[in-house]
């Protein structure tokens, strides 16, 4: 989505009362952040609104990114949050060959997540519980994190379900969305 | 705040190409991250490039996906290395241009030129001038492409003298006073 270097356009500060909004919708998505919320949206503070190309909207506080959002669809973590809170998301990981893919900007195809190196999750004990047991579905938001790897390198939407992708190995997996070292990444909200 | 803020995970990122170190090596600047990491945060240093670390982290791909991935590599520091240059030179050989325009008769408008291969942001500088000359300053087309700052006033000497002392990455050499041709062939 951001694969190019952006420019901020109009920055202007968002309602209090779709600040609410904006609030419960977080913690509707993503409930395991609800502990958190007022360390990341404190209620006091004015969130800004900046806009991207492409209708992407990106609130802010301050100058430190929080979520974006394109038109009317799911709120998506900026990977700074992320890497703040990383147990808060559903999670996946790929493995260490398709990381270099994905940092360039490639969208994330199915074998990475499949193989030996990657984690879906499953059913049964796997290390910790890291990775859920919970199948997800298309549409929900997931942070991918890379084999041997302790922060997030993703964050996207997924097309497929989890259950598909043991079934079939193939095809694309998460749609484009934000990597490390994308437009969005770097940013400058002075 | 502060208790509250315990809950965030700090994350060190690296000063070279903003990236968590540990995706320095996925970046085009690998020996710059390097340097940068072992000089800011040995401990990290250590963990991420020893050789132990290394030989793991090559275990896990098949020999002709390693190869692969170190061509691809390589070509992207390649490029990474000519893009700095190429930006190197274009700020040594990129000119600001202060042009006097006549308006009217006595009237001038002074025209900046070229202050974005500094890697100013115009639209800022434009504000800036405004604030500090008290005049009108804007953004405006020209008509060969590209952008220049209008501001209202005959003020060339002392956009001059601003731009050399605000802005230190531009040169004082680059910097170049004009009068429009108009006005030459007047007088």
């Amino acid at each position: 989505m951001f694969k190019k270097d952006i420019s901020p356009g109009a920055k202007s500060k968002v309602k209090s009362s779709a600040q609410r909004a904006i609030r419960t919708k977080i913690t509707d998505t993503y409930p395991h952040l609800t502990p958190y919320i007022d360390e990341i949206i404190p209620k006091k503070e004015q969130l800004d609104l900046v806009k991207l190309p492409d209708r992407v909207s990106l609130y802010t506080l301050a100058s430190t990114p929080l979520f974006f959002q394109h038109m009317d669809d799911a709120l998506i973590p900026h990977l700074a949050l992320v890497h703040k809170y990383p147990d808060c998301f559903p999670r996946l990981r790929i493995d260490r060959g398709a990381i270099r893919f994905v940092l360039s900007g490639a969208t994330l195809m199915v074998p990475g997540l499949t193989s030996p190196g990657g984690k879906l999750p499953e059913e049964g004990e796997d290390e910790e519980y890291r990775y859920g047991t919970k199948e997800l579905e298309p549409g929900e938001v997931v942070v991918i994190e890379a084999e041997g790897k302790e922060n997030a390198c993703f964050v996207g939407v997924l097309k497929m379900s989890t259950a598909e992708m043991k079934k079939q190995k193939k095809g694309q997996a998460l749609e484009a969305g934000h990597y490390l070292g994308d437009g969005l990444w770097g940013l400058n909200l002075g | 705040m502060a208790e509250v803020e315990s809950h965030a995970k700090h994350v060190v990122y690296c000063g070279v190409c903003t990236l968590p170190p540990e995706y320095c090596e996925f970046g085009g600047t690998v020996k710059k991250c390097e340097e940068w990491l072992k000089q800011n945060h040995p401990d990290m240093h250590e963990k991420l490039w020893s050789q132990e670390a290394l030989t793991q982290n090559l275990s896990t791909l098949s020999v002709e996906a390693q190869k692969r991935a170190e061509k691809d590599s390589q070509k992207k520091a390649a490029k990474a290395a000519s893009a700095e240059a190429k930006a190197a030179e274009q700020r040594a050989t990129s000119k600001v241009l202060i042009k006097r325009i006549e308006r009217n008769k006595r009237k001038y408008v002074t025209a900046v030129q070229g202050l974005e291969a500094f890697g100013l942001d115009i639209k800022k500088v434009a504000k800036d001038f405004g604030k500090k000359f008290a005049t009108g300053s804007s953004v405006t087309k020209i008509p060969g492409g590209g952008e220049e700052i209008t501001v209202q006033g005959d003020l060339s000497d002392d956009i001059f003298d601003f731009v050399v002392e605000t802005y230190k990455e531009v040169p004082e050499d680059n910097v170049e006073c004009i009068e429009d041709k108009k006005k030459k062939a007047a007088s």
